[in-house]
């Protein structure tokens, strides 16, 4: 799998490394129990179209959006994250 | 059909012109007391010892595909039960025994061979590490050996011992580990289902859940609704796909875990072997070929294929391991779908939903918690309560804090 990374280019995956789920709302400190233990444990885990965090951690460091296929790994856009 | 020394002569002499298929491919009835959803190993399990155990017999196992096209035919097919967690070494300590009587309750040759499973050791911190597991284990009542250096090389004479990064300074062994035939297991536990009344529909796809007022109505499938009293969702990498079809949202993630077969060769690796300083593992197939695999491809997928960059990981791992398998041609790899945990622990337990079970999160230890799974499940939906056995896998321990983490590696699913 290559990524296109907005600021090196297409770079072999093995460059970046995976954080998973991107998008999700880190909940207030003194948010309920519930909503840290949805934020830290519960995931969507979709078959399709996946929102996701890597970094790049072997080019130029930054954290990106990659938005993915997890069906086929056809990737479908990459952003700044 | 029973099989037996008589069955085999009488056959023989018929020309094989008798046997009988193994298992019915059953059609949907319009309802069940229990419907399993997903024919792999585990499901197949439940079926059969909701059956023998509990009388269970209204029973379906509905698969989209054919029974055991999924994780139960592509795994690497080891069973241990070498674990340091009470909650986790009770459970699969019960799969082991299991095991031991398989053949002999199924009336099925599922291959198993107590062929010993040895995981390496490479630094004096490992060395503690192992000890204080295999102390766990014996106070469990479960064998363990911890050998010293000299030792495993009378086992394995072949290894990098010398290794200049990971010298082997020896080995935990479980002598009644081993392996089984994987795709027996699964056609094993499918012919006993059958044979005590379970339905086993192959190619029915279950496409939504019913949940009324908060209890399960039935299924809606790709060959038309059927109705059921209770429902145990067994679906492996699509667990979170169909536990969405009920609206509940898991702590699962799926990743893709590769595994190789090399070409044949003469008898070199008599049990199983696991390197201890990076992530390989290796045993020997009755065919001859080396069955070896390593980490997960580390990113979701449902794709049940790898990358090369882990293609190679598992090579340089079993390259240092044993430098000959260098010298081997890798015949065939493949892939399958992880339902990873956020703990690296299972979770067979109730779900908030009156009539919903849920066995999931095998994480990539699923093949050898095959027996045992299916009986701690038939009985948690037999009974409506969990068995001490796997009383430790609930699914609530997330939000409890009651985690089981074998291998702190913490709450992702990536770092196991």
């Amino acid at each position: 799998m290559r990524i296109a990374c907005p600021h090196c280019g297409e770079r072999g995956s093995e460059e970046f490394s995976f954080l998973g789920a991107a998008g999700l709302a880190r909940p207030a400190p003194d948010a309920p129990a519930d909503a840290w233990h949805e934020y830290v444990y519960q995931r969507d885990n979709p078959a399709g179209s996946y929102s996701e965090l890597w970094h790049h951690l072997s080019g130029c460091r930054r954290w990106l959006v990659v938005t993915r296929d997890t069906r086929t790994h056809a990737i479908a856009s990459v952003v700044d994250a | 059909m029973t099989y037996s020394l008589f069955s085999l002569a009488r056959e023989a002499l018929r020309g094989h012109t008798g046997w009988k298929p193994a298992w019915r491919d059953a059609a949907p009835k319009p309802d069940y007391d229990v419907l399993i959803v997903g024919g792999g190993g585990h499901g197949l399990a439940t079926a059969y010892y909701l059956a023998k155990e509990h009388g269970i017999t209204n029973v379906a196992v509905l698969e989209k595909s054919y029974i055991g096209s999924g994780n139960a035919g592509r795994n690497t097919t080891i069973i241990r039960s070498n674990y340091l967690l009470p909650g986790n070494e009770r459970f699969y300590e019960k799969s082991m025994q299991l095991w031991e009587g398989l053949e002999q309750d199924l009336n099925y040759n599922a291959m198993v061979s107590q062929r010993g499973v040895l995981n390496l050791f490479h630094s004096d911190a490992q060395r503690d590490q192992y000890a204080r597991r295999g102390n766990s284990m014996r106070l469990h009542g479960v064998d363990a050996e911890l050998l010293d250096a000299e030792q495993v090389r009378a086992m394995y004479p072949f290894l990098d011992f010398a290794n200049a990064r990971f010298p082997i300074r020896g080995g935990l062994l479980q002598r009644r580990g081993g392996t089984a035939r994987h795709d027996a297991v699964a056609w094993g536990f499918a012919r006993g289902a059958d044979r005590r009344g379970v339905d086993i529909v192959q190619n029915c796809e279950v496409t939504g859940i019913g949940v009324t007022n908060g209890r399960v109505t039935g299924v809606q499938t790709s060959r038309g609704p059927i109705l059921a009293k209770k429902i145990g969702l067994v679906c492996a990498g699509n667990s979170s796909r169909v536990a969405a079809m009920a609206g509940l949202r898991l702590p699962i993630e799926s990743h893709v875990l590769q595994a190789f077969v090399s070409e044949g060769i003469k008898p070199l690796i008599d049990g199983v072997v696991t390197f201890g300083a990076g992530h390989f593992y290796v045993s020997q197939s009755d065919k001859g070929g080396l069955v070896f695999g390593g980490d997960i491809d580390g990113y979701n997928s449902y794709a049940q294929r790898g990358s090369l960059p882990v293609v190679e990981d598992v090579m340089e791992g079993g390259m240092a391991l044993m430098p000959m398998i260098g010298r081997l041609r890798v015949l065939r790899q493949w892939g399958g779908i992880m339902d990873m945990s956020m703990d690296g622990s299972p979770i067979i337990d109730r779900t908030p939903i009156e009539g919903l079970y849920l066995n999931a999160g095998w994480c990539y230890g699923g093949f050898k918690a095959t027996p045992g799974s299916g009986w701690c499940f038939a009985h948690t939906i037999a009974k409506d309560e969990a068995h001490f056995v796997n009383s430790a896998y609930r699914l609530d321990r997330f939000a409890t804090g009651a985690l089981l983490d074998e291998r702190g590696a913490g709450a992702t699913p990536n770092l196991h």
